[in-house]
């Protein structure tokens, strides 16, 4: 099984070296690609039908086809990495950054190459301190042996590439909030249409892409899209990076065939449930994403398998429920993060959250009302896409809606005072 | 136009613009928060939902956002669909979670606009149950109130206060349900607008401090159309009256002109009616408390024992009582008292914009200007409304650049987040700094005639014809090729001039440059020229002698006695000449509402009436003539200035009317003031036009603690409006609309059912009438009095203040606690030589009276001024661009 993103992690935790990237073909996409027409590139991404791994699952051959091109487009245009990953649950960006800091540094110049990006950041969560680390020296070395700056390769094509991290906000993972975030401005998302590939950054036409769909451009470019169709089990092409947390007995990432089910992510990499547990559901792709059931663990977890159980692949990383622990309490805590890091922009996310926390609190403090239950149903409609300004808000009401409908006698017990309750 | 369906019915619709705009336009109540009119879309509240149906099959429809939704053909929504009305009924309940529902002890009940939307919406039921959050108030100077909890968070106060009115020190803070809107610490607002925050809130966060000092409900207050007294932009009011003091002032939509906004001057500034300085009985020889008839006794008496009379009118006082005091002493012997040479300078703007291609844009143009040159006039003192319109201009740019990227101009976000930092063209030449540098792409600070020279030379680059300048610094040479070139490609160029520099060459400059635009464009070129006081254009058309020849007059014995009306003549010439004139003139009358120095030297002191209680007729920078109502009768003693020289004259003329037909019919040029509004025999369905809401209550309780019966209400002859609340108000003509209102708009926003269109012209037309419109092909000589490069080793050179440089506003409270304190401003170079240091001390000899002044050091000042704030209190009258007297260090 090839593992193209993770081949060159290393046991003891050290990144990649440039020597050690370099040996294992490293840089040979960039050549490539410089040999290529950019359009050349962006059709050859295209055609794998590479998907964002940042949540929302965008082609990204289609995405950066929207980016004027040519001799009348503008002479600034911005390539962005989102490494915002606050998503609870999510730290598959931060593996590959910490294991393998060239890989991504490349995907970037070749990704900025195919649009004719002149800057390109890396948006990195604050708190990754090691991963700010080892970035910055591998673009730091790449500037040395001149992958970056002007004329990379003797292309005659230039571009600069910086590591900006955030102060450290969920939403600033949103594309166009992180924009703001970028420019200096308070981090609120922008209204849609200008899409940010005509008017991004400072304006400007920009792509914003996740780290490890990144990560996987090198790749495609330097092997080739049928090779990298083969990397799947089903029809989304490559690999995922998958991540199991919860009571499993080894919570981890792997790097798998995009399409693994649940059940062998679970079972065989992650080593089953600990003793004494059970899985009651999981959450397939961070926090922001459907419920799914033990009766699904053997679907196939790609974009749109997935969409049929009504659920989101999202981020791929799977957090389990287990029998012990309660279904209110397990979506309470997500709430808490959510309304915490509303942005405050529009109505129904930035009171409709804190409102929905107050009742989810009520529930487990014993205060919780028959008519609650109703009022949570009605806030995740409310509260539901295009109701609100971004997708925080909907994202947010994915883990209730779904408990909702599967463990409503948790939240049903409550009231009937089946359960003991917290005081405080 | 595009055809829409809302709820079944077709509407025709301007294709492009958003939904939400459509349906205010179509009269349909469609609730909202976070639109407004002059501020475009962002999309935050959620108030405004409505279902949208992909086709005519479509029977669900999905929510969207009414104001981020373009029109365009076919599109079809419902409003009244359960979906959207619950949708809507639940952003209010949402807002509310936290709202301290404490409408009866806030200011903004009764005409709050989220009272309104949850009435609208239906949300009546309180579901949640939890605890409030609460927030800290900050002190916010001596205009705005600050009530945070009353916050639904809609981004309004912002998006004005910093992406409209520039302003700096009011921000949004934290986030989440947290989000804070405020300054990052307790503190004066700095912005000049910020008085706009009271009405731009939907809610009671934001409220009007100097209307709290003296609250009363908005129904309870008795309003009339006004004319903001304050600067000469003639902007649109909306004063309030109770228990006979002025209570507020509140802007009153005008779509050429004022907009939704006004300056803080202009709002803050009416604490002058309620003074303890006003004249409220006749006096005679300082003698207080003489009748009525007494006075008008003294008045005919001095009349009559008078040689030759003089009269000198005033540039704050309506063309009326200048009229009427024109009449009593005869057009030869009066003076519109304009200050020395301020009338010469207004009568060269008039010569130029009656005879020259000129065309006097209003602010609603001046806001479509794509490229501007403000020359000498420091316009955010002087006009501030006028410099909130240059910074809309400045906009422009960004605006085609949305064009190009297809974002509707409306999306307020979308347009500034492509646009980012990209503005029209706009320079800047002036003594200092001012406050649209921040936005000018080019600033030049030099001397008035230095200002001059490179007018010239902008207007030599564009037409070769007209003169060059000599010995031009080869900065201020490649800056002027640089105004000229912007000028020329610009689309709607803009010439900003006025006469607050007391320099004919500045305004000859800006002449020159609007004389070659107009030949290169063969059309009228605009130019707004600034005059100094809200009526002083309309004394230069009524025109006269200048001051100096009245001085002149009593000097030679030509005249005996002198009627000044609504004149301070100390603020307008050297203390020892006004002295002079006052003693020299046997006898003096004076009629005016503010007990003044002038006042104090006069035999007979008659009390006349603010803006607030008399009528007239204005004319505004614009050359528009604007008729102002009495808000509520003059109590005691006070009648209007007119009404007193009415008296004198004993003619048969006894209303208002026939003044104004008399002026016009006087005065060819002043014939369409006649259409500025109705007469006073102007009716609907036979009834007046109420100036008190009919909601008005306590007429009887008024005066119950004197005598339970209720009085009859005073009858005004002189308007088509009463003081009472019977009448009609509704289909009334704008001119004469004395407050907004409209069932279930309680707030300001309900002007949108007066309007032909959210941020439109009113229906029925915007009022007034404008006077002077441009010669398009006349041809006009050049202005050949190039100054040269030499010039005075000093000058002394007059600096404006928005709040201290306005003598009415400054007796207002608040105004006057944000006016500096006398001062000498002085570039550190001279401030070396000169032996001082910022913060000394000095005696400075001013038109021959010597003041004590802080010394101020102004590195962006051009050497060789000494900068001294006009017009404000403790500052003697000083003769601008003149040599100083005597300067030296004070003594500690
Ligand atoms: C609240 C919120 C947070 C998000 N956080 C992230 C994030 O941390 N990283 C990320 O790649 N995408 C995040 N996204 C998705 C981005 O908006 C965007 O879709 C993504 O970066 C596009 O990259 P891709 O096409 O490569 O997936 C977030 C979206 C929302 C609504
Ligand atoms: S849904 Fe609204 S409040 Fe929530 S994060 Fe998005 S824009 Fe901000
Ligand atoms: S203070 Fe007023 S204008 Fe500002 S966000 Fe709150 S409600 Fe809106
Ligand atoms: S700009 Fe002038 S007219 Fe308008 S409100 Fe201010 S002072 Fe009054
Ligand atoms: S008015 Fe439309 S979202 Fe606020």
């Amino acid at each position: 099984m090839e593992k193209p993103l993770t081949k060159n992690f290393k046991a003891d935790g050290t990144p990649a070296t440039l020597e050690e990237y370099l040996q294992s073909g490293g840089y040979e996409g960039l050549r490539k690609a410089l040999a290529m027409a950019p359009l050349e590139v962006q059709q050859t991404v295209k055609d794998t039908g590479l998907r964002g791994r940042g949540g929302a699952g965008f082609s990204t051959g289609v995405k950066w086809s929207f980016v004027p091109m040519g001799d009348d487009a503008p002479r600034t245009k911005y390539l962005i990495v989102n490494g915002d990953e606050m998503e609870p649950g999510a730290f598959k960006d931060r593996l590959l950054m910490e294991g393998d800091p060239h890989q991504l540094v490349e995907g970037v110049i070749i990704s900025a190459y195919a649009i004719q990006a002149s800057t390109a950041y890396i948006f990195l969560r604050g708190e990754y301190r090691l991963a700010a680390e080892r970035l910055s020296q591998a673009i730091g070395a790449a500037y040395e042996r001149n992958y970056l700056g002007d004329d990379i390769f003797g292309s005659g094509y230039d571009l600069d590439l910086y590591l900006h991290t955030s102060a450290g906000r969920y939403i600033c993972g949103e594309e166009t909030a992180l924009l703001n975030s970028l420019e200096g401005r308070r981090a609120i998302p922008r209204a849609k249409p200008p899409y940010p590939q005509v008017s991004g950054l400072f304006g400007k036409p920009t792509i914003v892409n996740n780290v490890e769909t990144l990560c996987n451009v090198p790749h495609i470019v330097h092997y080739g899209v049928d090779w990298y169709k083969g990397l799947s089990k089903t029809a989304d092409a490559g690999t995922k990076l998958y991540g199991v947390s919860g009571r499993v007995r080894r919570p981890g990432a792997w790097e798998l065939p995009m399409g693994t089910t649940a059940r062998e992510i679970i079972e065989e990499h992650a080593g089953g449930m600990q003793e004494g547990y059970s899985l009651r559901g999981f959450l397939p792709g961070g926090a922001s994403t459907d419920f799914m059931l033990p009766e699904h663990l053997d679907i196939p977890l790609d974009f749109d398998a997935v969409t049929e159980v009504d659920s989101r692949l999202g981020t791929g990383t799977l957090i389990l429920l287990d029998d012990k622990t309660c279904a209110v309490r397990f979506v309470l805590n997500l709430e808490q993060f959510f309304a915490q890091e509303s942005c405050g922009w529009c109505t129904p996310c930035r009171d409709g959250l804190p409102w929905t926390v107050d009742l989810l609190q009520d529930l487990v403090e014993g205060r919780g009302r028959l008519e609650d239950i109703e009022q949570l149903e009605r806030m995740t409609g409310f509260l539901g896409p295009g109701n609100t300004f971004c997708a925080l808000a909907p994202g947010a009401m994915e883990p209730l809606q779904s408990a909702l409908k599967y463990f409503r006698e948790d939240f049903e017990n409550y009231i009937a005072k089946k359960v003991r309750v917290a005081h405080g | 136009m595009a055809e829409i369906e809302i709820d079944g019915t077709i509407y025709q619709a301007d294709a492009g613009d958003n939904l939400l705009k459509a349906c205010l336009s179509l009269k349909l109540d469609l609730p909202y928060f976070c639109w407004h009119p002059a501020m475009g879309s962002v999309g935050a509240c959620r108030q405004c939902a409505v279902l949208q149906f992909k086709d005519q099959d479509d029977r669900h429809g999905r929510i969207v956002m009414a104001c981020m939704t373009p029109v365009a053909d076919g599109l079809r929504v419902s409003l009244e669909r359960p979906e959207a009305r619950q949708f809507r009924a639940g952003i209010i309940e949402l807002l509310m979670i936290n709202h301290p529902h404490d409408c009866p002890v806030c200011e903004e009940g009764g005409e709050c606009h989220l009272q309104d939307m949850t009435e609208m919406t239906g949300h009546t039921f309180r579901r949640y149950r939890g605890k409030k959050r609460t927030h800290y108030n900050q002190y916010l100077g001596p205009f705005i109130n600050h009530e945070m909890n009353r916050c639904i968070a809609c981004y309004r106060c912002v998006r004005f206060y910093q992406g409209y009115a520039g302003g700096r020190d009011l921000d949004v803070f934290a986030a989440h349900n947290h989000v804070y809107f405020g300054r990052h610490e307790d503190g004066v607002l700095e912005n000049e607008f910020s008085g706009n925050l009271a009405e731009v809130c939907p809610t009671g966060v934001f409220t009007d401090k100097t209307f709290s000092a003296h609250y009363t409900r908005k129904w309870d207050l008795q309003n009339a159309p006004s004319i903001c007294a304050h600067c000469s932009l003639g902007c649109n009011t909306s004063p309030g009256e109770r228990y006979g003091t002025l209570r507020r002032i509140v802007n009153r939509y005008h779509g050429e002109i004022n907009g939704y906004f006004l300056c803080d001057r202009g709002r803050f500034g009416y604490g002058f009616v309620n003074s303890p300085a006003r004249i409220r009985k006749p006096s005679i020889l300082g003698q207080q408390a003489v009748g009525r008839q007494a006075a008008q006794e003294r008045f005919a008496a001095i009349l009559k024992s008078g040689e030759n009379v003089i009269g000198i009118g005033s540039p704050r006082a309506s063309l009326e009582a200048n009229f009427a005091l024109r009449e009593l002493v005869g057009q030869e012997r009066f003076h519109p008292g304009f200050a020395d040479r301020e009338g010469a300078l207004i009568k060269l703007m008039l010569d130029i914009v009656q005879q020259a291609p000129v065309h006097l844009p209003s602010l609603r143009e001046i806001e479509q200007a794509d490229a501007v040159l403000v020359l000498g006039e420091d316009v955010g003192s002087t006009a501030p409304r006028l410099a909130l319109a240059l910074r809309q201009a400045v906009r422009n740019e960004a605006f085609e650049i949305a064009d190009q990227l297809k974002i509707p101009r409306w999306q307020d976000a979308g347009v500034r987040d492509a646009a980012q930092d990209a503005k029209s063209p706009l320079f800047i030449a002036s003594l200092a700094a001012t406050g649209l540098d921040d936005v000018a792409a080019g600033v030049y600070r030099a001397h008035p005639e230095e200002l001059a020279r490179l007018g010239f030379a902008v207007a030599h680059r564009l037409d070769a014809e007209s003169p060059a300048v000599e010995e031009l610094l080869s900065t201020a040479d490649d800056l002027a090729a640089t105004i000229a070139q912007a000028l020329r490609e610009a689309k709607r160029p803009l010439i900003v001039t006025g006469v607050s520099l007391y320099s004919e060459s500045v305004i000859e400059a800006a002449a020159n440059i609007a004389v070659a635009l107009a030949r290169l464009r063969g059309a009228a070129a605009d130019v707004s020229f600034v005059a100094p006081e809200c009526n002083s254009l309309g004394l230069g058309l009524i025109g006269g002698g200048d001051l100096e020849a009245a001085f002149q007059a009593v000097d030679e014995g030509a005249a005996d006695t002198v009627v000044i009306l609504e004149n301070d003549l100390y603020r307008r010439a050297a203390r020892d000449k006004v002295d002079r004139f006052l003693a020299g003139a046997k006898r003096v009358v004076v009629i005016d509402h503010i007990f003044h120095d002038t006042a104090k030297k006069a035999e007979l002191v008659l009390p006349g009436s603010t803006f607030a209680e008399t009528e007239g007729t204005l004319v505004s920078s614009e050359g528009r003539a604007q008729r102002f109502f009495s808000v509520f009768p003059p109590a005691g003693e006070v009648q209007d200035s007119w009404r007193w020289l009415l008296d004198a004259m004993q003619v048969r003329w006894r209303h208002l009317d026939y003044i104004t037909e008399a002026c016009a019919s006087a005065l060819p040029v002043l014939q369409p003031i006649l259409r500025a509004a109705p007469s006073a025999n102007f009716r609907i369905e036979g009834m007046k036009v109420p100036r008190q809401p009919h909601r008005y209550s306590g007429r009887t309780a008024i005066r119950a603690n004197v005598r339970v019966s209720e009085p009859k209400q005073p009858v005004d002859e002189d308007s088509a409006l009463s003081f009472s609340m019977e009448g009609v108000s509704s289909g009334c003509p704008p001119s004469l609309n004395p407050s907004v209102w409209a069932p279930g708009w309680n707030s300001n926003q309900s002007v949108f059912k007066l309007q032909d269109e959210p941020g439109g012209q009113l229906s029925g037309g915007d009022p007034g009438v404008r006077l002077i419109e441009p010669k398009v092909n006349a041809e006009f000589p050049w202005f050949t009095r190039v100054p040269g490069a030499e010039r005075k080793l000093r000058q002394v050179a007059p600096l404006y203040h928005v709040f201290g440089s306005e003598a009415l506003s400054m007796l207002s409270p608040p105004v006057a606690e944000r006016a500096p304190e006398p001062y000498l401003a002085l570039n550190p170079a001279d401030a070396r030589e000169l032996g001082v240091g910022a913060g000394d001390a000095v005696e400075l000899e001013l038109a021959g009276v010597t003041v004590r002044l802080v010394v101020l050091l102004k590195a962006e000042l051009a050497e060789g001024l000494l900068g001294i704030p006009a017009g404000l209190p403790g500052v003697p009258w000083f003769a601008p661009l003149s040599e100083p007297g005597s300067i030296r260090k004070a003594e500690a």
